[in-house]
Protein backbone atom coordinates (compact mmCIF):
# COMPACT_ATOMS: atom_id res chain seq x y z
CA UNK A 1 0.00 0.00 0.00
CA UNK A 2 0.64 3.83 -0.23
CA UNK A 3 1.80 4.75 3.42
CA UNK A 4 1.33 8.55 4.44
CA UNK A 5 1.48 10.70 7.37
CA UNK A 6 -0.76 13.58 8.11
CA UNK A 7 0.95 16.90 8.00
CA UNK A 8 1.31 19.38 11.06
CA UNK A 9 -2.33 20.83 12.13
CA UNK A 10 0.20 24.27 11.94
CA UNK A 11 1.41 23.40 8.42
CA UNK A 12 -2.25 22.77 7.15
CA UNK A 13 -3.53 26.29 9.13
CA UNK A 14 -0.35 27.73 7.36
CA UNK A 15 -1.37 26.54 4.01
CA UNK A 16 -5.48 27.70 4.05
CA UNK A 17 -4.57 31.00 5.25
CA UNK A 18 -7.07 33.27 3.61
CA UNK A 19 -9.65 30.70 2.91
CA UNK A 20 -13.26 30.60 4.54
CA UNK A 21 -14.63 27.57 2.88
CA UNK A 22 -12.92 24.07 2.60
CA UNK A 23 -13.61 20.95 1.69
CA UNK A 24 -11.56 18.04 2.93
CA UNK A 25 -11.74 15.34 0.82
CA UNK A 26 -10.66 11.35 2.78
CA UNK A 27 -9.68 8.57 0.07
CA UNK A 28 -11.01 4.88 1.29
CA UNK A 29 -8.23 2.96 0.15
CA UNK A 30 -4.37 2.92 1.15
CA UNK A 31 -4.54 6.12 3.59
CA UNK A 32 -7.68 4.60 5.17
CA UNK A 33 -5.63 1.70 5.88
CA UNK A 34 -2.35 3.17 7.14
CA UNK A 35 -5.16 5.71 9.22
CA UNK A 36 -3.58 8.61 8.09
CA UNK A 37 -6.62 9.78 5.46
CA UNK A 38 -9.83 8.21 5.99
CA UNK A 39 -13.33 9.04 6.68
CA UNK A 40 -11.97 9.09 10.87
CA UNK A 41 -8.78 11.22 9.94
CA UNK A 42 -10.84 13.30 7.78
CA UNK A 43 -13.83 14.05 10.67
CA UNK A 44 -11.13 14.72 13.18
CA UNK A 45 -8.83 17.41 11.01
CA UNK A 46 -11.91 18.95 9.78
CA UNK A 47 -12.99 18.90 13.58
CA UNK A 48 -10.09 20.16 14.60
CA UNK A 49 -8.90 22.68 11.64
CA UNK A 50 -12.63 24.36 12.79
CA UNK A 51 -11.81 24.89 16.26
CA UNK A 52 -8.71 26.13 15.90
CA UNK A 53 -9.72 28.55 13.51
CA UNK A 54 -13.33 29.92 15.70
CA UNK A 55 -10.47 30.21 18.18
CA UNK A 56 -9.06 32.46 16.28
CA UNK A 57 -11.42 34.65 15.68
CA UNK A 58 -10.94 33.83 11.69
CA UNK A 59 -13.02 30.28 11.09
CA UNK A 60 -12.74 28.55 8.66
CA UNK A 61 -15.64 26.65 7.28
CA UNK A 62 -14.60 23.08 6.96
CA UNK A 63 -16.66 20.44 5.30
CA UNK A 64 -15.88 16.64 4.88
CA UNK A 65 -16.75 14.17 1.85
CA UNK A 66 -14.98 10.56 1.35
CA UNK A 67 -14.31 9.19 -1.65
CA UNK A 68 -13.21 5.35 -1.75
CA UNK A 69 -10.03 6.07 -4.37
CA UNK A 70 -9.14 9.64 -4.79
CA UNK A 71 -6.67 8.52 -7.85
CA UNK A 72 -8.94 7.81 -10.04
CA UNK A 73 -11.46 10.07 -12.31
CA UNK A 74 -14.71 7.74 -11.49
CA UNK A 75 -14.41 8.06 -7.84
CA UNK A 76 -13.92 11.98 -7.60
CA UNK A 77 -16.22 12.87 -10.34
CA UNK A 78 -19.35 12.60 -7.01
CA UNK A 79 -17.39 15.46 -5.77
CA UNK A 80 -18.27 17.80 -9.29
CA UNK A 81 -21.66 19.09 -7.84
CA UNK A 82 -20.69 19.96 -4.87
CA UNK A 83 -17.20 21.73 -5.22
CA UNK A 84 -18.09 24.68 -6.27
CA UNK A 85 -19.41 25.81 -2.91
CA UNK A 86 -15.95 25.73 -1.60
CA UNK A 87 -12.99 27.95 -2.78
CA UNK A 88 -10.43 25.35 -1.93
CA UNK A 89 -10.05 21.70 -1.36
CA UNK A 90 -7.64 19.94 0.77
CA UNK A 91 -6.85 16.38 -0.05
CA UNK A 92 -6.24 13.67 2.48
CA UNK A 93 -5.30 11.41 -0.26
CA UNK A 94 -1.92 10.34 -0.96
CA UNK A 95 0.10 12.64 -3.77
CA UNK A 96 -1.47 10.87 -6.53
CA UNK A 97 -4.81 12.01 -4.84
CA UNK A 98 -4.04 15.32 -4.38
CA UNK A 99 -3.02 15.44 -8.24
CA UNK A 100 -5.84 13.56 -9.19
CA UNK A 101 -7.99 16.45 -7.63
CA UNK A 102 -5.91 19.19 -9.12
CA UNK A 103 -6.18 18.17 -12.44
CA UNK A 104 -10.26 16.97 -12.05
CA UNK A 105 -11.03 20.43 -10.81
CA UNK A 106 -8.89 22.90 -12.66
CA UNK A 107 -10.48 26.09 -11.47
CA UNK A 108 -9.81 24.69 -7.81
CA UNK A 109 -6.94 25.17 -5.18
CA UNK A 110 -6.05 21.75 -3.91
CA UNK A 111 -4.21 21.48 -0.95
CA UNK A 112 -2.49 18.15 0.50
CA UNK A 113 -3.03 17.13 4.13
CA UNK A 114 -0.45 14.09 4.03
CA UNK A 115 3.44 13.64 2.91
CA UNK A 116 3.45 10.79 1.41
CA UNK A 117 5.81 8.46 2.55
CA UNK A 118 6.32 5.35 0.82
CA UNK A 119 5.19 1.94 -0.52
CA UNK A 120 5.19 -0.55 2.15
CA UNK A 121 3.83 -2.52 4.34
CA UNK A 122 2.59 -2.59 8.54
CA UNK A 123 5.26 -4.96 10.04
CA UNK A 124 3.17 -4.66 13.50
CA UNK A 125 0.32 -2.66 14.89
CA UNK A 126 1.42 1.27 14.34
CA UNK A 127 4.59 0.40 12.71
CA UNK A 128 5.01 1.03 8.68
CA UNK A 129 8.05 -0.33 7.09
CA UNK A 130 9.19 0.46 3.32
CA UNK A 131 9.28 -2.57 0.49
CA UNK A 132 9.17 -0.75 -2.71
CA UNK A 133 10.39 2.65 -4.82
CA UNK A 134 8.92 1.09 -7.80
CA UNK A 135 12.55 1.14 -9.83
CA UNK A 136 10.69 -0.48 -12.60
CA UNK A 137 12.92 -3.69 -12.98
CA UNK A 138 12.70 -6.29 -9.98
CA UNK A 139 15.41 -8.06 -9.04
CA UNK A 140 13.89 -10.02 -5.88
CA UNK A 141 14.20 -12.99 -7.81
CA UNK A 142 18.46 -12.28 -6.97
CA UNK A 143 17.92 -11.20 -3.19
CA UNK A 144 16.01 -13.99 -1.36
CA UNK A 145 12.81 -11.82 -1.69
CA UNK A 146 14.38 -8.85 0.15
CA UNK A 147 14.83 -5.38 -2.06
CA UNK A 148 17.96 -3.30 -1.16
CA UNK A 149 17.07 -1.13 -3.49
CA UNK A 150 14.20 -0.32 -1.21
CA UNK A 151 15.73 -1.26 1.96
CA UNK A 152 19.27 -0.60 2.11
CA UNK A 153 20.34 3.48 2.72
CA UNK A 154 22.83 2.83 0.05
CA UNK A 155 20.62 0.87 -2.13
CA UNK A 156 23.64 -1.72 -2.69
CA UNK A 157 23.62 -4.24 -4.62
CA UNK A 158 26.50 -6.78 -3.78
CA UNK A 159 26.39 -7.05 -0.21
CA UNK A 160 26.29 -5.07 3.20
CA UNK A 161 28.66 -2.07 3.42
CA UNK A 162 30.48 -1.92 6.64
CA UNK A 163 28.01 -0.19 8.79
CA UNK A 164 25.98 -3.01 9.51
CA UNK A 165 25.76 -4.29 13.25
CA UNK A 166 24.13 -6.71 14.78
CA UNK A 167 21.62 -6.88 11.57
CA UNK A 168 20.76 -3.38 11.71
CA UNK A 169 21.45 -0.18 9.39
CA UNK A 170 24.12 2.22 11.27
CA UNK A 171 21.61 5.05 9.70
CA UNK A 172 18.94 4.19 11.75
CA UNK A 173 19.39 1.20 14.26
CA UNK A 174 15.33 0.97 13.89
CA UNK A 175 15.99 -0.37 10.33
CA UNK A 176 17.37 -3.62 9.48
CA UNK A 177 20.14 -4.05 7.42
CA UNK A 178 18.62 -5.76 4.47
CA UNK A 179 21.94 -7.62 3.14
CA UNK A 180 21.66 -9.04 6.44
CA UNK A 181 18.41 -10.54 6.06
CA UNK A 182 19.57 -11.42 2.29
CA UNK A 183 22.54 -13.29 3.43
CA UNK A 184 20.78 -15.09 6.45
CA UNK A 185 18.37 -16.32 3.80
CA UNK A 186 20.89 -17.49 1.17
CA UNK A 187 22.82 -19.21 3.77
CA UNK A 188 19.58 -21.02 5.04
CA UNK A 189 18.44 -21.74 1.12
CA UNK A 190 22.15 -22.65 0.22
CA UNK A 191 22.33 -20.04 -2.02
CA UNK A 192 25.76 -18.55 -1.17
CA UNK A 193 27.59 -19.17 -4.17
CA UNK A 194 24.53 -17.58 -6.27
CA UNK A 195 25.06 -14.17 -3.95
CA UNK A 196 28.32 -14.52 -4.86
CA UNK A 197 28.04 -13.71 -8.74
CA UNK A 198 28.47 -10.03 -9.02
CA UNK A 199 25.16 -8.21 -9.99
CA UNK A 200 26.44 -5.37 -12.73
CA UNK A 201 25.18 -1.84 -12.78
CA UNK A 202 21.48 -0.93 -12.52
CA UNK A 203 20.10 0.14 -15.66
CA UNK A 204 18.20 3.48 -13.71
CA UNK A 205 15.90 3.87 -17.14
CA UNK A 206 13.17 2.03 -15.54
CA UNK A 207 12.95 3.89 -12.84
CA UNK A 208 12.07 7.62 -12.10
CA UNK A 209 15.40 8.41 -13.45
CA UNK A 210 14.42 7.46 -16.88
CA UNK A 211 11.56 10.29 -16.33
CA UNK A 212 7.82 10.25 -15.33
CA UNK A 213 6.71 6.77 -16.23
CA UNK A 214 3.94 5.49 -18.24
CA UNK A 215 2.51 2.51 -18.92
CA UNK A 216 -0.26 2.06 -22.29
CA UNK A 217 -1.47 -1.30 -22.79
CA UNK A 218 -3.10 -1.62 -26.39
CA UNK A 219 -5.34 -4.77 -25.50
CA UNK A 220 -7.06 -2.60 -22.88
CA UNK A 221 -7.55 0.32 -24.79
CA UNK A 222 -11.15 0.94 -25.71
CA UNK A 223 -12.69 0.58 -29.08
CA UNK A 224 -13.07 4.12 -30.93
CA UNK A 225 -10.22 5.24 -28.42
CA UNK A 226 -6.92 6.33 -29.95
CA UNK A 227 -4.06 3.11 -29.44
CA UNK A 228 -0.30 4.40 -28.81
CA UNK A 229 2.79 2.89 -29.40
CA UNK A 230 3.63 1.08 -26.16
CA UNK A 231 7.62 2.68 -26.48
CA UNK B 1 68.36 2.26 -12.76
CA UNK B 2 66.97 5.29 -11.36
CA UNK B 3 63.95 5.04 -8.82
CA UNK B 4 61.06 5.72 -10.18
CA UNK B 5 59.16 9.66 -9.67
CA UNK B 6 55.92 9.49 -8.45
CA UNK B 7 53.51 10.02 -11.20
CA UNK B 8 55.73 8.63 -13.56
CA UNK B 9 53.35 7.20 -16.74
CA UNK B 10 53.94 3.44 -17.41
CA UNK B 11 54.78 2.88 -21.02
CA UNK B 12 52.37 0.45 -22.72
CA UNK B 13 53.32 -3.39 -22.92
CA UNK B 14 54.87 -3.53 -19.42
CA UNK B 15 52.88 -5.67 -17.72
CA UNK B 16 52.12 -3.52 -15.00
CA UNK B 17 48.38 -3.07 -14.03
CA UNK B 18 49.43 0.40 -13.19
CA UNK B 19 53.11 0.70 -12.82
CA UNK B 20 52.22 2.89 -9.54
CA UNK B 21 54.96 2.83 -6.57
CA UNK B 22 52.52 1.25 -4.86
CA UNK B 23 52.28 -1.57 -6.74
CA UNK B 24 55.70 -2.32 -7.60
CA UNK B 25 56.48 -2.27 -3.73
CA UNK B 26 53.79 -4.74 -3.18
CA UNK B 27 54.89 -7.22 -6.31
CA UNK B 28 58.94 -7.12 -5.28
CA UNK B 29 57.50 -8.54 -2.23
CA UNK B 30 57.74 -6.05 0.20
CA UNK B 31 55.70 -5.37 3.27
CA UNK B 32 53.74 -2.21 2.21
CA UNK B 33 52.78 0.33 4.79
CA UNK B 34 50.54 3.03 3.18
CA UNK B 35 48.42 5.85 5.26
CA UNK B 36 45.82 8.38 5.63
CA UNK B 37 45.94 12.26 4.23
CA UNK B 38 42.75 13.68 5.12
CA UNK B 39 42.18 16.88 2.92
CA UNK B 40 41.11 19.63 4.91
CA UNK B 41 38.26 21.30 5.11
CA UNK B 42 39.32 24.86 3.53
CA UNK B 43 41.18 25.22 0.33
CA UNK B 44 44.52 26.00 1.88
CA UNK B 45 46.87 23.98 -0.07
CA UNK B 46 49.72 24.63 2.85
CA UNK B 47 47.41 22.38 5.36
CA UNK B 48 47.95 19.40 2.66
CA UNK B 49 51.94 20.29 2.03
CA UNK B 50 52.03 19.80 6.19
CA UNK B 51 50.67 16.86 5.73
CA UNK B 52 52.69 15.40 2.88
CA UNK B 53 55.90 16.54 4.86
CA UNK B 54 54.66 14.40 7.84
CA UNK B 55 54.13 10.99 5.62
CA UNK B 56 56.94 11.82 2.77
CA UNK B 57 59.52 9.05 3.06
CA UNK B 58 57.39 6.77 5.66
CA UNK B 59 55.12 5.11 3.37
CA UNK B 60 54.44 3.99 0.53
CA UNK B 61 51.54 5.79 -0.59
CA UNK B 62 48.74 7.65 1.32
CA UNK B 63 44.78 7.36 0.91
CA UNK B 64 43.15 10.83 0.27
CA UNK B 65 39.89 10.49 1.47
CA UNK B 66 36.70 11.02 -0.74
CA UNK B 67 34.71 13.43 1.67
CA UNK B 68 34.99 10.73 4.64
CA UNK B 69 32.07 11.40 7.08
CA UNK B 70 30.47 12.73 4.29
CA UNK B 71 31.96 16.06 5.34
CA UNK B 72 32.58 18.58 2.50
CA UNK B 73 36.34 18.85 2.35
CA UNK B 74 38.77 19.60 -0.64
CA UNK B 75 38.38 16.88 -3.33
CA UNK B 76 40.34 13.54 -3.48
CA UNK B 77 41.75 14.25 -6.60
CA UNK B 78 42.87 17.49 -6.17
CA UNK B 79 43.96 17.14 -3.11
CA UNK B 80 45.94 14.10 -4.82
CA UNK B 81 47.57 16.44 -7.17
CA UNK B 82 49.14 18.49 -4.49
CA UNK B 83 50.98 15.64 -3.39
CA UNK B 84 52.46 14.30 -7.29
CA UNK B 85 55.08 17.12 -7.34
CA UNK B 86 55.91 16.32 -3.83
CA UNK B 87 56.77 13.09 -4.04
CA UNK B 88 54.35 11.13 -1.72
CA UNK B 89 52.60 8.66 -4.14
CA UNK B 90 48.66 9.06 -3.61
CA UNK B 91 45.64 6.55 -3.59
CA UNK B 92 42.93 8.35 -4.45
CA UNK B 93 39.66 7.34 -2.89
CA UNK B 94 36.33 6.97 -4.81
CA UNK B 95 32.86 7.12 -3.62
CA UNK B 96 29.59 6.16 -4.91
CA UNK B 97 28.02 8.63 -2.79
CA UNK B 98 28.36 11.51 -4.37
CA UNK B 99 28.78 10.68 -8.20
CA UNK B 100 26.69 8.64 -10.59
CA UNK B 101 28.64 6.13 -13.32
CA UNK B 102 29.12 9.46 -15.85
CA UNK B 103 30.26 11.58 -12.97
CA UNK B 104 32.80 8.60 -11.68
CA UNK B 105 34.36 7.61 -15.35
CA UNK B 106 34.87 11.20 -16.46
CA UNK B 107 37.05 11.80 -12.87
CA UNK B 108 39.12 8.85 -13.76
CA UNK B 109 40.10 10.06 -16.70
CA UNK B 110 40.94 13.52 -15.50
CA UNK B 111 43.16 11.63 -12.74
CA UNK B 112 44.68 9.45 -15.03
CA UNK B 113 45.59 12.30 -17.03
CA UNK B 114 46.92 13.86 -14.03
CA UNK B 115 49.50 10.70 -13.19
CA UNK B 116 47.26 9.73 -10.83
CA UNK B 117 47.69 5.25 -10.64
CA UNK B 118 46.12 4.12 -7.28
CA UNK B 119 42.22 4.24 -6.80
CA UNK B 120 40.52 2.78 -3.69
CA UNK B 121 36.66 2.36 -4.65
CA UNK B 122 34.25 2.41 -1.68
CA UNK B 123 30.17 2.90 -1.09
CA UNK B 124 31.49 5.88 0.73
CA UNK B 125 29.92 6.70 4.66
CA UNK B 126 26.10 8.03 4.51
CA UNK B 127 25.36 11.61 4.16
CA UNK B 128 22.99 11.63 7.12
CA UNK B 129 26.25 11.34 9.33
CA UNK B 130 27.97 14.44 7.74
CA UNK B 131 27.25 17.73 7.74
CA UNK B 132 24.99 17.97 5.26
CA UNK B 133 22.33 15.22 6.27
CA UNK B 134 19.93 17.42 3.79
CA UNK B 135 21.86 16.44 0.61
CA UNK B 136 20.47 13.53 -1.94
CA UNK B 137 23.02 10.78 -2.56
CA UNK B 138 23.85 9.08 -6.06
CA UNK B 139 24.29 5.39 -5.84
CA UNK B 140 23.99 4.56 -9.22
CA UNK B 141 27.05 2.19 -8.56
CA UNK B 142 27.94 0.23 -5.78
CA UNK B 143 31.49 -0.13 -4.34
CA UNK B 144 32.18 -3.60 -6.09
CA UNK B 145 30.44 -2.50 -9.76
CA UNK B 146 32.84 0.70 -9.31
CA UNK B 147 35.70 -2.33 -8.87
CA UNK B 148 34.19 -3.74 -12.24
CA UNK B 149 33.75 -0.42 -14.05
CA UNK B 150 37.19 0.82 -13.52
CA UNK B 151 38.44 -3.09 -14.29
CA UNK B 152 36.87 -2.97 -17.63
CA UNK B 153 37.93 0.56 -18.33
CA UNK B 154 41.67 -0.49 -17.76
CA UNK B 155 41.72 -3.86 -19.38
CA UNK B 156 39.00 -3.44 -21.89
CA UNK B 157 39.64 -0.12 -22.81
CA UNK B 158 35.58 0.66 -22.27
CA UNK B 159 33.29 2.67 -20.70
CA UNK B 160 30.56 1.47 -18.50
CA UNK B 161 28.69 1.55 -21.15
CA UNK B 162 30.27 -0.77 -23.57
CA UNK B 163 32.22 2.36 -25.74
CA UNK B 164 35.53 2.44 -26.57
CA UNK B 165 37.90 4.79 -24.67
CA UNK B 166 40.22 6.36 -27.32
CA UNK B 167 43.38 5.56 -27.30
CA UNK B 168 42.67 2.77 -24.14
CA UNK B 169 41.99 2.63 -20.52
CA UNK B 170 43.52 4.05 -17.86
CA UNK B 171 46.04 2.33 -16.06
CA UNK B 172 44.47 2.27 -12.17
CA UNK B 173 46.02 -0.08 -9.39
CA UNK B 174 42.18 -0.60 -7.90
CA UNK B 175 41.63 -1.19 -4.64
CA UNK B 176 38.98 -2.40 -1.59
CA UNK B 177 37.93 -2.02 0.89
CA UNK B 178 36.85 -4.97 3.56
CA UNK B 179 35.19 -4.77 7.29
CA UNK B 180 36.77 -7.90 8.55
CA UNK B 181 34.64 -7.08 11.82
CA UNK B 182 31.14 -5.89 10.15
CA UNK B 183 28.05 -8.28 10.86
CA UNK B 184 27.01 -10.44 9.04
CA UNK B 185 30.43 -11.94 10.39
CA UNK B 186 30.06 -15.27 7.99
CA UNK B 187 29.82 -12.51 5.34
CA UNK B 188 32.70 -10.90 5.20
CA UNK B 189 35.42 -13.06 3.43
CA UNK B 190 32.88 -13.69 0.80
CA UNK B 191 32.08 -10.00 0.51
CA UNK B 192 36.23 -9.71 0.30
CA UNK B 193 36.00 -12.01 -2.42
CA UNK B 194 33.52 -10.60 -4.43
CA UNK B 195 35.67 -7.42 -5.06
CA UNK B 196 38.31 -9.63 -5.54
CA UNK B 197 36.37 -11.33 -8.18
CA UNK B 198 35.31 -7.63 -9.52
CA UNK B 199 38.81 -6.92 -10.31
CA UNK B 200 40.74 -5.73 -6.52
CA UNK B 201 44.36 -5.46 -7.20
CA UNK B 202 44.19 -4.68 -3.33
CA UNK B 203 42.34 -4.65 -0.41
CA UNK B 204 42.46 -2.13 2.87
CA UNK B 205 40.50 -2.91 5.61
CA UNK B 206 38.87 -1.66 8.52
CA UNK B 207 40.55 -1.53 12.07
CA UNK B 208 42.06 -4.02 13.26
CA UNK B 209 42.30 -4.34 16.83
CA UNK B 210 41.69 -7.87 17.63
CA UNK B 211 43.92 -9.43 15.42
CA UNK B 212 42.67 -13.31 16.46
CA UNK B 213 39.62 -12.15 15.24
CA UNK B 214 41.45 -10.83 12.03
CA UNK B 215 43.28 -13.56 11.69
CA UNK B 216 40.25 -16.46 12.05
CA UNK B 217 38.74 -13.68 9.07
CA UNK B 218 42.23 -13.88 6.96
CA UNK B 219 42.36 -17.66 7.78
CA UNK B 220 38.79 -18.16 5.55
CA UNK B 221 39.87 -15.62 3.03
CA UNK B 222 43.01 -17.39 2.49
CA UNK B 223 41.07 -21.22 2.43
CA UNK B 224 38.70 -19.56 -0.19
CA UNK B 225 41.60 -18.43 -2.68
CA UNK B 226 41.13 -14.81 -2.57
CA UNK B 227 44.16 -14.14 -0.66
CA UNK B 228 46.47 -15.03 -3.13
CA UNK B 229 44.54 -13.04 -5.98
CA UNK B 230 45.07 -9.89 -4.19
CA UNK B 231 46.98 -7.95 -1.79
CA UNK B 232 45.58 -7.61 1.27
CA UNK B 233 46.39 -4.60 3.55
CA UNK B 234 45.73 -4.93 7.45
CA UNK B 235 44.42 -1.58 8.97
CA UNK B 236 45.81 -0.43 11.64
CA UNK B 237 45.52 3.28 13.86
CA UNK B 238 46.64 4.49 17.11
CA UNK B 239 44.58 5.12 20.11
CA UNK B 240 44.77 8.42 21.53
CA UNK B 241 42.89 8.65 24.62
CA UNK B 242 40.74 6.52 26.50
CA UNK B 243 37.76 8.13 25.48
CA UNK B 244 38.45 7.49 21.51
CA UNK B 245 39.19 3.74 22.55
CA UNK B 246 35.97 3.59 24.11
CA UNK B 247 34.77 4.83 21.44
CA UNK B 248 35.74 3.16 18.77
CA UNK B 249 34.73 -0.03 20.85
CA UNK B 250 31.24 1.19 21.68
CA UNK B 251 30.01 3.29 18.67
CA UNK B 252 31.82 2.21 15.71
CA UNK B 253 29.90 -0.18 13.71
CA UNK B 254 33.09 -2.97 12.18
CA UNK B 255 34.90 -1.90 14.94
CA UNK B 256 35.89 -4.36 17.69
CA UNK B 257 38.44 -3.14 20.29
CA UNK B 258 39.21 -5.60 23.17
CA UNK B 259 38.86 -4.35 26.88
CA UNK B 260 42.60 -5.16 27.11
CA UNK B 261 43.53 -2.84 24.78
CA UNK B 262 41.02 -0.16 26.56
CA UNK B 263 42.67 -0.44 29.88
CA UNK B 264 46.40 -0.41 28.84
CA UNK B 265 45.07 2.84 27.40
CA UNK B 266 43.08 4.05 30.77
CA UNK B 267 46.13 2.88 32.85
CA UNK B 268 49.24 4.41 30.67
CA UNK B 269 47.81 7.63 32.81
CA UNK B 270 47.71 5.80 36.09
CA UNK B 271 49.67 8.37 38.78
CA UNK B 272 50.19 11.17 36.99
CA UNK B 273 48.41 14.39 38.44
CA UNK B 274 44.85 14.59 37.33
CA UNK B 275 45.41 18.47 36.40
CA UNK B 276 48.32 17.50 34.14
CA UNK B 277 46.63 17.45 31.03
CA UNK B 278 49.54 17.10 28.66
CA UNK B 279 51.28 14.56 30.32
CA UNK B 280 48.08 12.23 30.77
CA UNK B 281 47.60 12.86 26.96
CA UNK B 282 51.24 12.48 25.75
CA UNK B 283 51.22 9.27 28.23
CA UNK B 284 47.95 7.99 26.24
CA UNK B 285 49.34 8.62 22.73
CA UNK B 286 52.70 6.66 23.74
CA UNK B 287 50.91 3.67 24.57
CA UNK B 288 48.60 4.41 21.62
CA UNK B 289 51.56 4.24 19.51
CA UNK B 290 53.32 0.96 21.53
CA UNK B 291 49.61 -0.60 21.04
CA UNK B 292 49.61 0.68 17.29
CA UNK B 293 53.78 -1.16 16.78
CA UNK B 294 52.67 -4.24 18.50
CA UNK B 295 49.22 -4.87 16.07
CA UNK B 296 52.03 -4.41 13.11
CA UNK B 297 54.06 -6.77 14.16
CA UNK B 298 51.58 -9.39 15.26
CA UNK B 299 49.67 -8.64 11.66
CA UNK B 300 52.76 -9.36 9.72
CA UNK B 301 52.75 -12.85 10.90
CA UNK B 302 49.25 -13.26 9.69
CA UNK B 303 49.04 -15.07 6.78
CA UNK B 304 48.02 -13.50 3.70
CA UNK B 305 48.67 -10.23 4.84
CA UNK B 306 51.11 -8.01 2.45
CA UNK B 307 50.77 -4.86 4.64
CA UNK B 308 49.29 -2.52 6.85
CA UNK B 309 47.21 0.96 6.37
CA UNK B 310 47.54 3.23 9.00
CA UNK B 311 44.81 5.44 10.11
CA UNK B 312 46.05 8.42 12.44
CA UNK B 313 43.19 10.47 11.51
CA UNK B 314 44.60 13.96 12.31
CA UNK B 315 47.66 12.83 14.16
CA UNK B 316 49.30 12.20 11.22
CA UNK B 317 52.55 13.18 13.24
CA UNK B 318 52.41 9.49 14.97
CA UNK B 319 52.78 7.53 11.57
CA UNK B 320 56.62 7.81 11.00
CA UNK B 321 57.36 6.25 14.72
CA UNK B 322 55.18 3.92 14.38
CA UNK B 323 56.64 2.98 10.91
CA UNK B 324 59.96 2.89 12.62
CA UNK B 325 59.39 1.28 16.28
CA UNK B 326 57.49 -1.23 13.47
CA UNK B 327 61.06 -1.70 11.89
CA UNK B 328 59.64 -0.61 8.54
CA UNK B 329 62.11 2.00 7.64
CA UNK B 330 63.32 2.96 5.20
CA UNK B 331 60.57 2.33 3.22
CA UNK B 332 62.03 0.83 -0.61
CA UNK B 333 62.63 2.30 -3.60
CA UNK B 334 61.53 0.69 -6.95
CA UNK B 335 62.73 0.75 -10.30
CA UNK B 336 61.26 2.95 -12.62
CA UNK B 337 58.56 0.76 -14.91
CA UNK B 338 60.49 0.72 -17.93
Amino acid sequence: MIVAEQKSLQEIRKMLEGRSRVLAVGCGTCVTVCHAGGQRETAALASSLRMATRIDARPIEVDEAIVQRQCEWEYVDVLAARIEDYDAVLSLGCGVGVQTLAERFPRKRVYPALNTKFMGMPTSQGIWEERCIGCGNCILDKTGGICPVSRCAKQLFNGPCGGSENGRCEVAKSTPCAWHRIWERAEALGLVEELMQITPPKDWSSSRDGGPRRIVRDDLRLPGEETEAAS
Amino acid sequence: MSSAAVGDVMPAGTGWKSGSHLERVLAAGHFAVTAELGPPRSWNAEAVKKKIGLLKGSVDAANVTDNQTAIVRMSSIATALLMLPEGLEPIIQMTCRDRNRIAIQSDLLGAAAHGLRNLLCLSGDHQSFGDHPAAKNVYDIDSIQLVGTVKAMRDQGKFQSGADIKGGGPPFFIGAAASPFAHPLSMRPYRLGKKVRAGADFIQTQLVYDVDGFAAFMKKVVDLGFAEQTYILAGVGPLRSPAMARHLRDNVPGVTVPDALVERIEDAAKGIDENDKEARRNAWQAEGQRICVELIERLREVPGVAGVHIMAIEWEQAVRPIVEAAGLLPRPLTDAPT
